[in-house]
């Protein structure tokens, strides 16, 4: 994963409250088996005014020009700005890694929904939650100023207004580590895969019927 | 020092150890599997040459993708294809057992788990799947995950949690007739946000949720996603424990009753202190329909789609006026005079053989109205079918002219061909109402499965509660 400290970039300001993931990508383009190739299907149902399919060349498309990621003043947008509960819905990790496919970096949001959350910080994805009239003030800043950027310090978790006014925002301490250094998480906890069989080896004893093996019948 | 909550109990249980800053390493007893959040996770194991930690903790089942008609013909959709022979791959390279297509376990996976006795008490249970909160009916930790936890789930046995704040939802008294555990917790929803139970991990108690039976429970637990919180539970009781003697991967034995003496004591001590304590009485929740494109956008099926006029937060009136455009309703109209085109029974949330009889007992007898242009009832596991055969309810379905079809997924999310074209408007026993979950500008209203057979018997919305006098 690449490594995550300062992000400095276009804002887009997306003003709707409870976008969920099924929105962010929607469930025809969950059938890939692949990681990667998500982005051009972001948002596909609003991007876009024909109905998406996997596996379509999205560059000769219909684009919805009410959409806000439309608007070529938001092109080549690396911060998202949304409203509450951000990533509600289904968990699928698909919406992470279309946010990052099409260019995000960091998400600014009053709330995220917590799976979404979790799902981001895996992927070099970074959500910050800044209270509802901060995030108010940024969205009009961004409609009031063509242009507008930001800049997300994460080792100093903060984030800085182009008058250099700063927001601090809280991340827990393994999150941050995580995105800040870019490391695997399951490397991380294999160091400790001899807790993990002291563990079994006790609870093998406590409670034997959880370590019922399932088989075929 | 105060008691402690079910979900401290189980926490507590399971924590490897505790990373120390804010996040533990919590052990996995069981992982469900399936095929739309897994083939990356197996990618990403074979990419870094790492085994699967403990194989016989997992279960596989294909659901999201699957065709409900016609299976021996094959899968018509070549991209839903090679997901699922991924996915079967994937169990045969790593051994790990799989439901396929053609054995009748298949189902869905939330379905399948509990039936099977595969997700028991006291277990921590994941799944690449957000309605793995439904297992927290038998009194686990069950919550859903990415698939970088499903990944780490496979390599490790462990996800690396952050514990979760406790919020008690307790529903006193009892409820009305008509009214079931899809009405109760459409309107815990309605009363908290979608966004209420964000950051806690739910426990739902009271008079209401202990007259529950599993099923219900499950319903309750499998929409507390919908209500913002990864998990949902209920604690153990004489109805759970006797829901898992002689499911097949129940323990046996001298271990059955080893277990059932672990199981009494995931309760909440009397004492447990809660950050939050919700309370609704069970007697005011009537019947609910969700008349928006967010679960928490429901009301009571005597109500009005309210007017976005009389919301005084700014955000909020933008998002009612976008969901009434969505749905195409005026505000005024009698939610019992919404029309019709198609009707879905089934889904984790109402695919349960209980869900299916009570469908069939309105319908009996009469006929889906002729605005109706579908009614299906998808069963959520091929046992669940099974059973309905073998009680008759298949006839029933069909005599009143709803399609009867194989388990899966289905029309919930919309993946396999089963999907509402622009426009159509459904009710459905499914848990959201999003833009676009159905199929690309469907319409739909969350209902109880009663009220989703009424529906189709009146081509509109009816009170379940004037049929049942």
């Amino acid at each position: 994963m690449e490594p995550l400290t300062q992000v400095t970039g276009l804002v887009a300001p997306l003003d709707r409250s409870n976008v969920d993931t099924d929105a962010i990508i929607p469930k025809q383009f969950l059938k890939s088996i692949e990681r990667t190739g998500f982005g051009p299907n972001l948002f596909d149902e609003w991007r876009y005014l024909d109905a998406g399919e996997p596996g379509q060349d999205c560059t000769n498309r219909p684009l919805n020009p009410d959409f806000v990621l439309n608007q070529p003043r938001y092109q080549g947008a690396r911060i998202l700005l949304a409203r509450e509960n951000f990533g509600c819905g289904s968990s699928r990790e698909h919406a992470p890694w279309a946010l990052a496919g099409y260019g995000f970096r960091v998400l600014i949001a009053p709330s995220f929904a917590d799976i979404f959350y979790n799902n981001c910080s895996k992927n070099g994805l970074l959500p910050v939650v800044l209270p509802a009239d901060v995030v108010q003030q940024l969205f009009e800043a961004t409609w009031e100023n063509e242009g507008y950027s930001l800049t997300v310090d994460l080792p100093a978790q903060q984030v800085i207004t182009p008058d250099g006014e700063q927001y601090a925002f809280e991340i827990d301490p393994h999150r941050k580590h995580m995105l800040v250094e870019g490391l695997d998480e399951i490397g991380l906890t294999l160091e400790h895969a001899d807790e993990i069989k002291a563990y079994e080896a006790r609870q093998r004893q406590r409670t034997p019927w959880l370590f019922t093996d399932l088989e075929p019948s | 020092m105060a008691g402690k909550t079910l979900y401290d109990k189980l926490w507590e249980a399971h924590v490897v150890r505790d990373n120390g800053d804010g996040t533990a390493l919590l052990y996995i007893d069981r992982q469900l599997v399936h095929e739309v959040t897994s083939p990356q996770a197996f990618a990403g194991l074979r990419l870094a040459n790492r085994p699967v930690w403990r194989v016989a903790a997992n279960l596989a089942v294909v659901d999201h993708n699957v065709p409900t008609t016609d299976r021996d013909k094959g899968i018509a959709d070549p991209v839903s294809a090679i997901q699922i022979d991924t996915l079967d791959q994937n169990c045969r390279d790593y051994g790990i057992v799989q439901f396929g297509l053609h054995d009748r376990r298949q189902g869905i996976v939330h379905v399948i788990g509990p039936e099977q006795g595969a997700t028991q008490p006291g277990m921590t249970v994941v799944c690449g799947d957000s309605h793995t909160s439904t297992h927290g009916a038998f009194g686990a930790l069950a919550f859903g995950i990415g698939t970088s936890e499903v990944e780490h789930a496979l390599a490790t046995q462990t996800v690396v949690q952050a514990r979760s704040k406790r919020m008690l939802i307790r529903v006193d008294g009892q409820v009305g007739p008509g009214v079931t555990a899809k009405d109760i917790m459409l309107a815990i929803i309605g009363h908290i946000g979608t966004a209420g139970g964000t950051g806690y991990a739910i426990e739902y108690g009271g008079e209401a949720i202990r007259a529950l039976s599993m099923a219900g429970r499950m319903t309750i637990c499998n929409m507390s996603i919908e209500a913002g919180a990864r998990c949902g539970m209920v604690a153990v009781d004489d109805t759970t424990i006797e829901y898992f003697r002689d499911r097949p991967f129940s323990p046996k034995g001298e271990l059955w009753d080893q277990a059932v003496g672990y199981w009494r004591t995931l309760v909440s001590d009397d004492d447990a202190v809660f950050d939050r304590v919700v309370t609704l009485n069970a007697a005011d929740i009537k019947p609910q329909v969700s008349w928006g494109t967010s679960p928490e956008m429901v009301l009571p099926v005597d109500a009005s789609v309210p007017n976005p006029k009389d919301e005084a937060d700014e955000t909020r009136r933008a998002g009612m006026e976008r969901a009434l455009e969505y749905m195409g309703l005026t505000p005024g109209t009698p939610i019992r005079d919404i029309k019709l085109d198609k009707i879905f029974i089934g889904s984790c949330t109402n695919s349960r053989i209980e869900d299916l009889r009570a469908a069939a007992a309105v319908v009996r007898g009469k006929r889906v109205a002729e605005n109706i242009q579908e009614a299906m009832v998808v069963p959520g596991s091929g046992l669940v079918k099974w059973q309905a055969e073998q009680e008759g309810l298949d006839e029933v379905f069909k005599a009143a002219g709803f399609e009867w079809r194989d388990a899966g997924c289905s029309m919930c999310l919309g993946m396999n061909p089963d999907k509402l074209s622009p426009g159509e408007r459904c009710a459905s026993t499914s848990n959201r109402n999003f833009e676009g979950r159905q199929g690309q500008g469907g319409r739909t209203h969350l209902v109880s499965p009663e009220m989703a057979a009424a529906a189709a018997v009146a081509g509109h919305f009816v009170d379940i509660r004037e049929l049942e006098q």
